[in-house]
């Protein structure tokens, strides 16, 4: 990764335009040429430097639901259950995190009594007992990380 | 906002990311069978009605160096909360900030900040600061630092 990488890894974090030829517009933006954007682009994703580019959809806009949600897995489970739960289309996120709930990851559906229903199936699916943290309030919500 | 289907079509063509092609908007619409102003148009007007958050690139936290990110938990009296996470999101380093519901007695924390970090001192020190701001209303606390990106999709709807 070199300096131009870090460049179209800040700019694109921010957002992307929408017109007939956007990556020539950022590419015009940074000083390289197009192909030259898209192949760099490629290569971040092959890499596993960006998970993803494109639109970010947010579920509740959308009419569906959100949520946060944790299980306590025990450790001989762990490669198990993290195979069940990331089987679920509906499960957006998943991290492992270094506590007795070891698990976290984020459900986003479409339609927002789905979210039960995924739940009750991981449940069903792992035996163990999900803690659902739906958000009573967003304060704030702008990750971007300076590469 | 009221999706139709050629929104959802639209929706499941990119959930995955836009294509990496000169006109992306195009080959989406060549894809679709509509005109590329069409899927300009649909996804501008998503854009502003906040379906879509942003059209942008997702980094890998660790990929760029961030080892230390931490959701940062903190058990706050109900009646200050809302005051105190406002409080929270201002600073420049916590990149969401949440009320969340209690699980007792397993789980006492109501208010959730993520912040990310290059190194543990870093992090500490973040910690520190936001400690710092919630004071004695803070009862408990804990920082739970991921340690696999077990997955990182987004959204999927179905097809």
């Amino acid at each position: 990764m070199d300096d131009i990488d870090k460049l179209i890894i800040n700019l694109l974090q921010k957002g992307f335009p929408i017109c007939e030829s956007p990556y020539r517009q950022v590419a015009g933006q940074i000083g390289i040429t197009e192909d030259a954007l898209l192949s760099r682009l490629q290569t971040l994703l092959d890499d596993g430097v960006l998970s993803r580019f494109g639109p970010m959809y947010h579920a509740e806009q959308m009419g569906g639901a959100l949520t946060l949600a944790a299980l306590k897995v025990p450790e001989e489970r762990f490669d198990e259950v993290s195979e069940i739960v990331n089987s679920f289309p509906e499960v957006a996120h998943n991290y492992a995190r270094n506590h007795t709930l070891n698990m976290w990851f984020v459900l986003a559906t479409e339609r927002p009594e789905q979210v039960e229903s995924v739940i009750e199936l991981i449940e069903r699916h792992t035996g163990l007992m999900v803690y659902n943290m739906p958000k009573i309030r967003e304060y704030y919500v702008g990750l971007q990380l300076e590469a | 906002m009221q999706l139709d289907d050629i929104d959802r079509q639209i929706i499941h063509a990119t959930q995955a990311g836009l294509p990496l092609v000169a006109e992306p908007y195009q080959a989406i619409a060549a894809q679709l069978g509509l005109t590329a102003d069409d899927v300009m148009q649909r996804m501008s007007k998503m854009h502003q009605d906040g379906v879509i958050r942003r059209i942008a690139a997702v980094p890998n936290h660790y990929k760029l160096g961030y080892h230390y990110n931490g959701m940062t938990v903190w058990d706050v009296e109900e009646e200050h909360v809302h005051r105190l996470g406002q409080r929270v999101a201002e600073l420049p380093f916590v990149s969401h900030c949440y009320q969340r519901p209690r699980h007792l007695p397993d789980w006492p924390y109501n208010l959730f900040a993520m912040v990310h970090a290059k190194t543990e001192q870093d992090a500490e020190r973040q910690i520190a600061v936001i400690a710092e701001l919630l004071g004695d209303d803070v009862r408990r606390q804990a920082v739970l630092y991921s340690s696999k990106i077990l997955k990182k999709t987004g959204l999927r709807i179905a097809g």
